[in-house]
C-alpha cells in the first residue's frame, strides 16, 4: 500500500497523519515532514497512525529521528498504532523515544 | 562550523554514480573493506574474498522469492587482490536478499571445492534468510537455501555501554534464548525470543545473577538434524546451536520480529535492557567448525568460497575433524583470524557485547596442519584486540579428539577457562568417592594448582552445563538415558561422576528426595563459595530435570524447555540460590583477586584461606576422609570479612571445632543444608548467631555455611553489621 504522510501545524502542535506502509522507500517523506514541523515553535508532536498498516526497521528510526529533531521538552505521541505496528515497535525498544498510544485503547 | 550548504557538501560524495551497467543494475567497483554487504550512498557496497576462486558473481533476490531476480557477475576490474567488490545502486535494502555464486576449480586433492552451481551464503551476512521462523522448514529451494541481507546498523541506545562488571564479581548465568521462556508457563507474550528473555529479567534480577551466557545466537539452522526419536519418533532438532550458519547474523528464529527481519533491533533492546538491569552478555560462540561438515556435506559457504583457506585439510585434502562435527575451521589461518577479529569486534561494538566463551577452544590453538602451537596468533590476537579489550573471553579449553589444556590454555593474561577439573572434583566429592578432599579444597580456593599466576578469576567454577547432567540429574541418575536421541543411547559422556541417591530417576521416597534435595544445596553452596567465577544452568536453581539426558541438543520440546512451574514448586531451593548467590555478593573474602594472602597487615586475623577439619586449624586430607572445612578471608584495612564452610560428604555426622574468633566476633549461621527449609538458609546480613561458638555439628552429606559477625546477645539483625560486608564494587 503507498505511503502517504500529511502536516497539520495549529497553534503549538504538530500532527502528522500516516497513511499506508512506512519503509525505506516512504521514510524520506516521513524525516522530510518531521524536519519541517521542526522550524516551528511547538510544545507536541502528534502522529497519527491509524492508517498506518506497516512499519519496517526504516520506519522505526524515523521515531528516533523525530526524538532527535525536536527540541527538548516537546512531547512526542504516537496515537492509534495497530496492533502489529504497536507491538513492533515496543519489542524492539523504540518506544522509549515517543508515547505510544495502541488503537485498542483510545 | 555551521550547518547549511557546506555540511551538505561534505555529506555528498563525488563518486556516488554509476560507471558500468551489469544485468541491467547500474554499478561501480565496489570498495574491499569492509567485507559483506554495507550501505552506501545512493546503494548497496558487495564485498567478498576468494583467493582461489575464478569468477564470482553477486545473486541478487527480492525477498521471499526463491528465484534470482539478477545476477552479476564481477568483472576483472572490480577484483582488487582476492576481493570482489562492487557499488549497486538502486536497491532497495530493506526489499533484496542476496548471495554468491563462485567458480574455480575443483581438486579436492588440492584442497579446492568451488562449484558454480551453488548459491553461497555471505560469511560477513548481518542478516540470514532462510530460516527467519524457529522450526518452521524454508521456503526457499535447496540450491539457493539461505541468503544474506542487508542490516541496520544504527540504534537508539540511549547511552547504553558494556557493564565492565569485575570478573572476580560475575555469577554467570547459562542459558538457552529459546528454552528459557519458551515453555508455556513462561507466560511471556512471545515465548522462546529475545524479547521473551527481556520479559524475564525481574527473574534474574530476583535470582541476582550479574551476567547471562546465551547459548549460541549466530543463525544456524535447527532442522539439519537428520535423525528421529526413537522412542516417540518424532523429529530430532539441532536445538542447541551449535552449527553455525552465519556468524555476523543474530538468529531470526529467536526473535519475535523475525518474520520482519528486525532481530538486529530486538537483539540490541535485549542487551540494553540487561544492562540496564545489571547483567553482562556473554556469547557461546563456535568458531572451531561450521555447519558443513565433512566431504558429504552440504556447500553453504565456506567450502564453495575459499574450502582450502577456511579449513583445516589433511595433506590429501580431506578434512581434519578435531571438533568431532566433521570439519575444523583453519583459526590460525590469517584470513580466517581477520574474519574471527572482525566477527567478534562487531558484536562487541555494535551489540555491546560484554565477552565470549569459545566452545572447544583447543582448536584456536592448532595450527593449518593440526599441530598446537606454542604461542597462537589467533587467541594471542584476541587477547590483545583494542576493541575487545574489556570483553570477557573464556576458552572451553579442550576439543574433541583429547587436546587438554585446562590450566595450561595460552592465556595471554587475559582469558578464563571452563575449569572441567573443579566440575569433576566437586561431582566425585559430593558422590563421597574417597580421596578428593584435597582435590576439593584445591578447586574451592581458586584452583592455584593450574591458576597460581592468573588469579581465582581464571578459573570458571562450574559443576553442570549444558552439555551433561541437570544438577537434579546428576543426584537422580547413576547412568546417562539417551534413548529419544536416535543413536541407541551410545552419545553423550559417560563419565558423569553422578549418584543417584539409592535410586535411579525418579523416587517416591522421601528419604531419597530429601538427600537429593539436600545433594543439590551442597553443590550450589560448594559452588557459591568457591574462589573463581561460578555458573550455574538456567533451571538448575529450581530443580530442572532432562530425565537423566545427558545430551539433550536435540530436543525441541519439554525435556529442554524451562518449566516455570518449578519456580513455583521448588521455592524453597530458589530462594536457597538467591540468598547464596546474595551471600557470595556480600563477602569480598569469596571473590579474591589473587591466590596468595594479601598485603600482610598486622590487624588481619587469619590467612585468606585456612584449612580446618574435626578440629580446627587441623584439616585432615587422608584418603578416607570426607570432611572439608574451609575459611575464606579478606581484610581491606577497615572491615574484616570471614566466611567458615563445611562439606561433609561422609554418611555420618561430624562435629567441627570451629576456629576461633577474636574476642568481639561470633559466629553466625548462614546455610546448613542438612536443616528442612526455611531454616537450610538466611538471608544475607540477617543470620542467627550459632548457640555455640567452639563447636557446631555437620549433618550426614551436609554443608555448614558460617559467617563471621559482632557479638549479639539476640539472632536480630543490626544494620551497622554490614559495616563487615562491603557492597559489591563495579567499575565505571
Amino acid at each position: 500500500m503507498a505511503f502517504n504522510a500529511t502536516l497539520r501545524v495549529s497553534e503549538e502542535t504538530a500532527t502528522v497523519r500516516l497513511v499506508g506502509e512506512l519503509d525505506v522507500s516512504s521514510a524520506p517523506r516521513f524525516n522530510d515532514l518531521i524536519a519541517e514541523a521542526a522550524g516551528y515553535k511547538l510544545s507536541r508532536l502528534v502522529m497519527l497512525a491509524d492508517e498506518l498498516t506497516y512499519m519496517s526497521s526504516a520506519g522505526l528510526r524515523c521515531l528516533v529521528f523525530a526524538h532527535q529533531k525536536m527540541p527538548p521538552g516537546v512531547e512526542i505521541m504516537f496515537l492509534g498504532a495497530q496492533p502489529d505496528v504497536a507491538e513492533t515497535i515496543k519489542l524492539t525498544g523504540f518506544d522509549r523515544s515517543i508515547v505510544l498510544q495502541e488503537a485498542s485503547e483510545r | 562550523m555551521t550547518g547549511g550548504p557546506q555540511t551538505r557538501l561534505l555529506d555528498e560524495r563525488i563518486d556516488s554514480y554509476a560507471t558500468h551497467q551489469i544485468s541491467g543494475f547500474p554499478v561501480r567497483p565496489g570498495r574491499p573493506l569492509p567485507f559483506g554487504a554495507a550501505r552506501v550512498q545512493g546503494g548497496v557496497n558487495f564485498s567478498v574474498y576468494s583467493t582461489h576462486a575464478t569468477g564470482v558473481t553477486l545473486v541478487l533476490f527480492q525477498r521471499g522469492e526463491g528465484q534470482p531476480m539478477a545476477e552479476l557477475p564481477f568483472p576483472p576490474s572490480f577484483r582488487i587482490g582476492g576481493v570482489y567488490a562492487m557499488t549497486v545502486f538502486g536497491l532497495d535494502p530493506e526489499a533484496i536478499e542476496y548471495a554468491y555464486r563462485i567458480d574455480g576449480p575443483f581438486d579436492p586433492a588440492a584442497g579446492h571445492r568451488f562449484d558454480p552451481h551453488k548459491v553461497l551464503l555471505d560469511p560477513y551476512a548481518r542478516l540470514m534468510y532462510g530460516r527467519e521462523s524457529w522450526g518452521t522448514a524454508s521456503r526457499y529451494p535447496d540450491s539457493a537455501p539461505y541468503r544474506a541481507g542487508i542490516a541496520y546498523d544504527d540504534f537508539d541506545w540511549e547511552g547504553d555501554r558494556p557493564l565492565c562488571l569485575p570478573s572476580r564479581d560475575l555469577i554467570i548465568y547459562e542459558a538457552h534464548v529459546r528454552g528459557f521462556t519458551r515453555h508455556p508457563s513462561s507466560g511471556v507474550r512471545h515465548p522462546g525470543t529475545y524479547a521473551g528473555l527481556v520479559e524475564k529479567i525481574p527473574y534474574l534480577r530476583d535470582l541476582g545473577i550479574n551476567c547471562i551466557e546465551l547459548m549460541p545466537v549466530f543463525e544456524f539452522d535447527e532442522l539439519d538434524n537428520p535423525r528421529r526419536d526413537s522412542v516417540h519418533g518424532q523429529h530430532l532438532y539441532n536445538y542447541w546451536g551449535y552449527n553455525t550458519l552465519a556468524f555476523f547474523a543474530p538468529k531470526a528464529g529467536y526473535a519475535a520480529t523475525g518474520l520482519h527481519g528486525m532481530q538486529v533491533d530486538e537483539f540490541k533492546n535485549m542487551v540494553k535492557q540487561l544492562h540496564r538491569a545489571g547483567i553482562e552478555v556473554v556469547l557461546d560462540v563456535v568458531f572451531n567448525h561450521s555447519a558443513e561438515g565433512d566431504e558429504r556435506g552440504p556447500t553453504l559457504s565456506f567450502r564453495g568460497l575459499d574450502n582450502c583457506t577456511y579449513y583445516m585439510l589433511t595433506p590429501d585434502g580431506r578434512y581434519y575433524n578435531f571438533s568431532g562435527t566433521g570439519n575444523t575451521l583453519n583459526c590460525n589461518h590469517p584470513v580466517v583470524r581477520g574474519f574471527i577479529l572482525d566477527c567478534l569486534r562487531y558484536w562487541a561494538a555494535e551489540f555491546h557485547i560484554d565477552g565470549f566463551r569459545f566452545d572447544l577452544a583447543a582448536i584456536l590453538g592448532r595450527s593449518p596442519d593440526g599441530t598446537v602451537l606454542p604461542n597462537p596468533p589467533v587467541i594471542e590476537q584476541l587477547a590483545h584486540d583494542p576493541v575487545l579489550r574489556d570483553c570477557k573471553l573464556i576458552a572451553e579449553a579442550w576439543d574433541a579428539v583429547g587436546l587438554y589444556q585446562v590450566g595450561h590454555f595460552p592465556d595471554y593474561r587475559r582469558w578464563s577457562e571452563w575449569n572441567g577439573r573443579y566440575r569433576e572434583g566437586v561431582r566425585r566429592f559430593l558422590k563421597s568417592d574417597m580421596g578428593i578432599t584435597g582435590e576439593l579444597a584445591m578447586r574451592m580456593s581458586g584452583s592455584a594448582d593450574l591458576y597460581r599466576t592468573r588469579g581465582p578469576a581464571a578459573s570458571v567454577n562450574f559443576i553442570t552445563s549444558h552439555d551433561g547432567f541437570t544438577l537434579r540429574d546428576l543426584v537422580s541418575y547413576n547412568e546417562k538415558h539417551n534413548d529419544a536421541n536416535g543413536e541407541g543411547n551410545l552419545d553423550g559422556d559417560y563419565s558423569n561422576y553422578s549418584w543417584n541417591c539409592g535410586v535411579e530417576g525418579p523416587a517416591d521416597d522421601p528419604v531419597v528426595r530429601a538427600l537429593r534435595d539436600r545433594q543439590v544445596r551442597n553443590a550450589f553452596l560448594i559452588l557459591l563459595t568457591s574462589w573463581g567465577i561460578p555458573m550455574l544452568v538456567a533451571g538448575d536453581e529450581v530443580g530442572r530435570s532432562q530425565l537423566g539426558n545427558n545430551n539433550a541438543y536435540c530436543h525441541d520440546g519439554e525435556l529442554s524447555w524451562l518449566d516455570w512451574n518449578l519456580v513455583r514448586e521448588n521455592s524453597d531451593l530458589f530462594r536457597f540460590v538467591r540468598c547464596a548467590i546474595a551471600f557470595r555478593l556480600a563477602h569480598p573474602a569469596l571473590r579474591q583477586i589473587k591466590h596468595h594472602d594479601a598485603e600482610d597487615l598486622p590487624e588481619r586475623w587469619f590467612p585468606a584461606v585456612s584449612w580446618h577439619g574435626t578440629m580446627a586449624w587441623e584439616p585432615d586430607w587422608a584418603s578416607h576422609n570426607r570432611l572439608v572445612a574451609a575459611m575464606f578471608y579478606a581484610f581491606d584495612g577497615t572491615s574484616h570479612d570471614c566466611v567458615y564452610v563445611a562439606a561433609n560428604s561422609y554418611w555420618e555426622e561430624l562435629d567441627v571445632e570451629l576456629p576461633r574468633l577474636p574476642a568481639d566476633a561470633a559466629w553466625r549461621q548462614f546455610a546448613d543444608t542438612s536443616a528442612m527449609p526455611p531454616l537450610d538458609v538466611h538471608e544475607p546480613g540477617r543470620e542467627p548467631m550459632l548457640t555455640g561458638q567452639s563447636h557446631a555439628s555437620v549433618a550426614p552429606r551436609s554443608a555448614l555455611a558460617l559467617v563471621a559477625g559482632h557479638v549479639r546477645s539476640s539472632n536480630t539483625f543490626h544494620p551497622e553489621e554490614r559495616e563487615l560486608w562491603p557492597s559489591m564494587p563495579r567499575c565505571g
